[in-house]
């Protein structure tokens, strides 16, 4: 018991006698920080959501005959090249956590910008693919006027596809806008745990940037607004717990960017290769 | 006690991780360019290999081989047996509505 108190105390960062008599407190259920756990509960949730998506994914491509095969070798390549973004940043974020271990706080910043610069990059090549088979005319119904969409092609390839297999479109957006939506919480996340407040004003000029800059006919001249609502969910976690954030923080929020670059795995090879058209 | 990555460090074993991860990725995209494979063995073939990609994610980035053997197939296992569950939900409506050709 005196050891399973020695481990408590060690895990929380306490000195080893803080609570006195040995046998206070009982060793943590997996030899790991709370934190930890919960985030490991919370990505074991998450997986779950992700793996009905790609099941429903599935399920519709098997029975759907024909399939649409509308991805070139452009997508592909664009796709290709979001899929490297991504693992590259679990890299730089394996790097930083490595940063925390050493206590090395420059380069724990220095790796987290990195993750979110190959984040954001993901996010925009991702974002711009979008636009351009929106224009195309790859929709759903009421999704081009619920979004303000003023431009989609209304003959083509896509535009056929739309009207005749909604299965594709629904799936592809459906995935594809659940996985963006965490790798943009995820950019923030790393954002307050690299930067705390400092932060707030950087992404709060990126969100009044967008919503200024993207054109009203885009998809995401309204989504862009999601920045504005991550803005004040930060401000709130930031004044709640104005803390310097320690290496567990950055361990567990490494934890959730591993978990978004995995779900690509599993998105890139069964939405763009099972779908693509050989030339 | 696991804290923060007890295990023995060594950034070039990420970079190996990370390289492995990146031709996987190249081979995935080398058959969905080539479609050496039906559409259902392909399936099959690409998330075989995303299911050995993610296993790299889980164990070596995300740390779970290090962790303790409870945490570690608590999660697993707990995970899969979803996944096994939604598998008999889909998959055999899935089958049968190919089977008898209603599109």
């Amino acid at each position: 018991m005196a050891e399973a108190a020695m481990e408590h105390d060690a895990v929380h960062g306490l000195p080893a006698t803080a609570h006195g008599a040995a046998g206070e407190y009982e060793a943590p259920l997996f030899g790991a920080y709370s934190k930890k756990v919960g985030m490991w509960l919370f990505l074991a949730s998450d997986s779950l959501t992700f793996g009905a998506l790609l099941f429903a994914f599935s399920y519709n491509r098997i029975y759907t005959n024909p399939w649409p095969t509308p991805f070139h070798a452009e997508s592909i390549a664009n796709a290709t090249v979001m899929t490297a973004c991504l693992l590259s940043s679990s890299l730089t974020m394996v790097l930083a956590v490595l940063a925390a271990k050493r206590g090395d706080r420059p380069w724990i910043r220095n790796w987290l910008l990195a993750t979110m610069v190959f984040g954001t990059a993901f996010v925009v090549l991702h974002g711009m693919e979008w636009s351009k088979l929106i224009d195309e005319g790859l929709t759903l119904p009421g999704f081009a006027s619920i979004l303000g969409v003023s431009k989609t092609a209304t003959s083509g390839e896509l535009a056929d596809i739309s009207k005749n297999i909604p299965q594709f479109p629904q799936a592809f957006f459906g995935l594809t806008a659940m996985h963006m939506l965490h790798v943009t919480i995820g950019v923030i996340y790393l954002g307050v745990v690299a930067f705390r407040k400092w932060f707030l004003p950087v992404l709060a000029v990126i969100w009044i940037a967008g919503a200024l800059l993207i054109p009203s006919g885009n998809v995401f001249h309204y989504p862009v607004h999601a920045l504005g609502i991550g803005l004040i969910l930060a401000a709130v976690i930031l004044f709640l717990k104005p803390k310097d954030y320690d290496a567990h923080d950055v361990e567990v929020c490494g934890l959730y960017w591993h978990f978004v670059d995995l779900v690509w795995m599993f998105i890139f090879p069964l939405v763009y290769l099972m779908s693509t058209k050989v030339s | 006690m696991h804290d923060i990555a007890t295990h023995d460090d060594s950034k070039g074993q990420y970079f190996w991780v990370w390289v492995a991860l990146l031709i996987l990725t190249a081979i995935e995209v080398v058959l969905g360019y080539k479609q050496v494979f039906s559409p259902v063995r392909m399936l099959e073939v690409l998330l075989l290999l995303s299911v050995i990609k993610s296993a790299l994610i889980i164990g070596w980035f995300m740390h779970l081989k290090f962790e303790t053997a409870l945490m570690r197939w608590l999660l697993v296992i707990s995970v899969v047996a979803c996944f096994i569950i939604m598998y008999f939900f889909f998959f055999p409506d899935a089958d049968r509505i190919r089977t008898i050709g209603v599109q």
